[in-house]
């Protein structure tokens, strides 16, 4: 079943290949709990792929496994993860550093547990310039402010100056995307970056995001249980329950003719605006 | 049945030598919610909603203006008639996780407010609870559990049984179903209506949610910045929201049925 | 979801569960102690003075020919009952004073906290004896000293954790329903700031028992021919050379309770923390 998918090189490797990943967790006593099963996920160049899923659905150990960040009970127990060619699910956590930040870049959820309160914001988002592109402080200030300017934080000398507790949520939430975008990294993961902030800013962030794919042509995997910002966003959608893809395909098909039964339900449960109480959709 | 009239908080003291930390969370806020209504109140954090929410509930003093429920003043309250006035306004709040003691059991929950009021006796209001966990849908032997072994959905659906076990004329919510997922947000949400609907409550229901505050709401009021912006019947205010504040929150929302059938 | 098998979690108790083997043994010694101990406490014996352990006397004797493993024994009791009044004291006074002065605030919180500071900001040994001073050197009056010093730790603890619960939206709940203050203390407050209190208390329990030995070191506290591992210490001292067991035994013994105390403490803060993390 493979539908036409804009973003797929038919002759090239997918950005990220997730193959048949399961993820299992360690109880003390009895068998592992299997969290994530036999998923598979492809992400292409410069393609914007939702992973939306309830909570419980695996949706966000899916994607500490490709950063090879799981908590300590929890490992992959089959399957592979190929950013490019490079296979991502056996790798030394020191070839791992190297790639993180730098090819694959994580925007958590909450920028404000992220961020280090005691260190100015210019220094943080120049941190993985320090740590990987052995940038003169010179240069890489340089780069900061225009990492900041790119995520349109207004006045960008002055804030780079300024500890994260003078930024408002959304602010922080940028400065996060900038910290992400510092390397230009192939992938960006995107973890609910929205889902503490209100609805305009989180408007902004989207249509950033959007940018950033536009005009650098990274991929993003948005992970999210709202399927609004999945319908404003995404290129491509796999829905999760339970650890398991139940669906995937181009967002436009999966809103008008939602083949799985949970799909449907997701759909139907979630309220528009545009809705009145007691009329079906 | 409930009139506001120009209520204010301003939280924070004036300084010794100059300046001050005062900010208004709400500032002159006019509003009425008529018997058996439901009025949604909007905003974005920040906006002061969660607060006047709180000023009804009478759990913050207003630092002007006044509060009318039913013919009551409550903000001249005199101390022996607050206890009659919690009967008549119970709230649901947002938090599954922090709105209940977590060493009590459901049962002892749902319990507490029929004993401090003096309801029924020992014997009864075991079986008052079991009659109200069915009726939000819960079985009857979660009235020994408790509030760690039930999920989020579960909690606020015990939140409302709690809220209702007094049989009050008024319930206030902030943000209920904030804090749930999307399945269980609109089995929440139905449960309340139907329950709003049984017992011909009146309501005010806060909330940063739109597609919400539209499901469940009879009138809406904005709120910005501790002020009310626009109020009016719900549809008319998605249709024809006059102020742009209220255009660009809607317009923000990222509404799949409405992008849909744009592309 | 409920424990009906005995799938008890011993490896998470496994701290408390070997602090409380310790002290349950000395708690047994020092309850049972005329059944256990081999001989009175107080027979003199100037013949078999400073004898070294033998068949006969397991441990040894002291000075004036008594057992030193039934004046041991028998010092357990002190020690115990001290632990558990100082603890108890501290735990229950300061509870009330830091959840009156958290839960009120104001200038109840202010009033309180400020006498609480002068108390704390002595060392604990000299309030100690300074209150002894004052009510006079028995035992009973050095378990209530200690309390007293242990009171200002309990009850920042005990006003510091009624902050955080009072921030919860339970007790907000409580209030809307129209809650009596005296309900929501005990009911919702109390119960949930228990647990660093009883971690504070286990921690209690080993200091008490070190700042009763010093007193009794100090010549305050139990007084001869009392036995209490304080005093024994201080006698010992003098036949350092002569009769090194007289000083290594009750050394020891202090050594394992502060040691069983600390292991229950430890154990608790354990096992109440990752709780979450599960």
């Amino acid at each position: 079943m493979t539908e036409p998918r804009q973003h797929a090189l038919p002759d090239g490797l997918p950005t990220l290949r997730i193959r048949d990943l399961s993820i299992e967790f360690q109880r003390r006593r009895g068998a592992p709990l299997r969290m994530v099963d036999r998923v598979s996920i492809d992400i292409w160049p410069g393609e914007i792929v939702g992973v939306i899923g309830e909570s419980g659905s695996g949706k966000t150990l899916t994607s500490l496994a490709t950063l090879q960040m799981l908590p300590n009970r929890a490992a992959i127990a089959e399957g592979t993860i190929h950013l490019d060619d490079i296979p991502l699910q056996d790798r030394s956590e020191r070839d791992m550093r190297a790639l993180r930040g730098d090819r694959i870049a994580l925007i958590p959820q909450d920028a404000m547990q992220s961020l280090n309160p005691t260190m100015r914001i210019g220094r943080q988002v120049g941190e993985p310039l320090e740590l990987h592109s052995g940038l003169s402080s010179q240069r890489a200030r340089q780069t900061v402010r225009k990492l900041l300017e790119a995520v349109h934080i207004r006045e960008p000398e002055k804030r780079v100056q300024e500890y994260p507790h003078q930024f408002s949520g959304g602010m922080q939430q940028r400065a996060m995307i900038a910290m992400g975008l510092a390397l230009n990294p192939q992938l960006l993961i995107a973890d609910e970056p929205t889902t503490a902030l209100d609805v305009t800013v989180q408007a902004q962030v989207l249509k950033l995001l959007r940018e950033i794919r536009d005009d650098k042509g990274a991929s993003i995997m948005f992970i999210t249980h709202d399927l609004g910002i999945v319908a404003e966003l995404c290129d491509w959608v796999y829905v999760m329950r339970n650890g398991q893809i139940v669906e995937n395909g181009p967002t436009r098909r999966l809103f008008m003719a939602p083949q799985a039964d949970y799909t449907r339900m997701l759909l139907d449960a979630t309220l528009s605006i545009h809705t009145k109480p007691g009329v079906a959709q | 049945m409930i009139t506001l009239s120009g209520v204010g908080k301003v939280f924070g003291q004036k300084r010794m030598f100059g300046g001050s930390s005062e900010f208004a969370a709400v500032s002159n806020v006019s509003l009425s919610v008529a018997r058996g209504q439901t009025l949604g109140i909007v905003g974005e954090s920040g906006s002061g909603k969660s607060t006047l929410l709180r000023i009804v509930l009478g759990l913050i003093r207003p630092t002007t203006g006044t509060i009318n429920i039913d013919g009551q003043d409550i903000a001249t309250l005199p101390r022996r008639d607050e206890k009659a006035f919690r009967r008549k306004v119970q709230p649901i709040f947002q938090n599954p996780a922090s709105s209940f003691n977590p060493r009590q059991s459901i049962g002892a929950i749902l319990r507490a407010p029929l004993e401090v009021h003096d309801i029924g006796t020992r014997q009864s209001r075991p079986d008052r609870v079991a009659k109200l966990l069915v009726r939000v849908g819960l079985p009857v032997d979660y009235a020994s559990r408790y509030p760690h072994q039930l999920s989020g959905g579960q909690k606020q659906r015990v939140a409302i049984a709690r809220a209702i076990i007094l049989e009050p004329s008024i319930v206030l919510a902030d943000e209920p179903t904030s804090a749930l997922d999307v399945s269980v947000q609109s089995q929440v949400l139905e449960l309340f209506r139907e329950t709003r609907e049984a017992m011909g409550l009146t309501s005010i229901f806060v909330s940063h949610n739109l597609a919400v505050i539209r499901q469940v709401s009879d009138t809406v009021a904005v709120m910005r910045l501790g002020r009310i912006l626009e109020m009016g019947r719900v549809d008319d205010i998605f249709a024809n929201p006059q102020h742009e504040y209220t255009r660009a929150l809607i317009d923000a929302v990222p509404d799949h049925a409405a992008i849909m059938a744009r592309s | 979801m409920n424990l009906t098998l005995r799938d008890f979690d011993w490896h998470r108790w496994r701290l408390v569960i070997l602090g409380g083997a310790i002290i349950g043994t000395i708690l047994i010694c020092a309850i049972f102690a005329p059944w256990i101990a081999p001989y009175s406490p107080y027979d003199l014996d100037v013949m078999t003075m400073l004898q070294s352990p033998s068949g006969e006397h397991l441990l040894g004797t002291d000075e004036l020919g008594r057992d030193l493993l039934s004046r041991t024994i028998f010092a357990a009791r002190i020690s115990m009952q001290v632990a558990f009044i100082a603890a108890g004291v501290g735990l229950i006074f300061g509870t009330l004073i830091g959840v009156a002065a958290g839960y009120f605030g104001g200038l109840v919180d202010l009033v309180l906290m400020r006498f609480m500071e002068l108390l704390f900001s002595f060392p604990a040994i000299l309030l100690a004896v300074v209150l002894m001073a004052s009510l006079g050197t028995s035992i009973l009056n050095a378990m209530i000293a200690i309390g007293i010093v242990f009171i200002p730790g309990f009850s920042r603890l005990a006003r510091a954790a009624t902050e955080v619960v009072l921030r919860e939206q339970y007790v907000e709940s409580a209030r809307a329903i129209g809650m009596s203050h005296r309900r929501i203390v005990f009911v919702e407050i109390l119960p949930n700031i228990l647990a660093p209190l009883l971690v504070e208390a286990a921690v209690a329990f080993s200091y008490a028992i070190l700042l009763e030995s010093a007193l009794s070191f100090l010549g305050l506290g139990a007084q001869p021919p009392e036995p209490s591992w304080g005093n024994m210490l201080n006698t010992g001292r003098g036949f350092m050379t002569q009769a090194p067991w007289l000083s290594i035994v009750p050394g020891a013994a202090i050594f394992l309770s502060v040691l069983g105390f600390n292991l229950i403490g430890d154990g608790l803060r354990d096992v109440l923390d990752p709780h979450m993390k599960e």
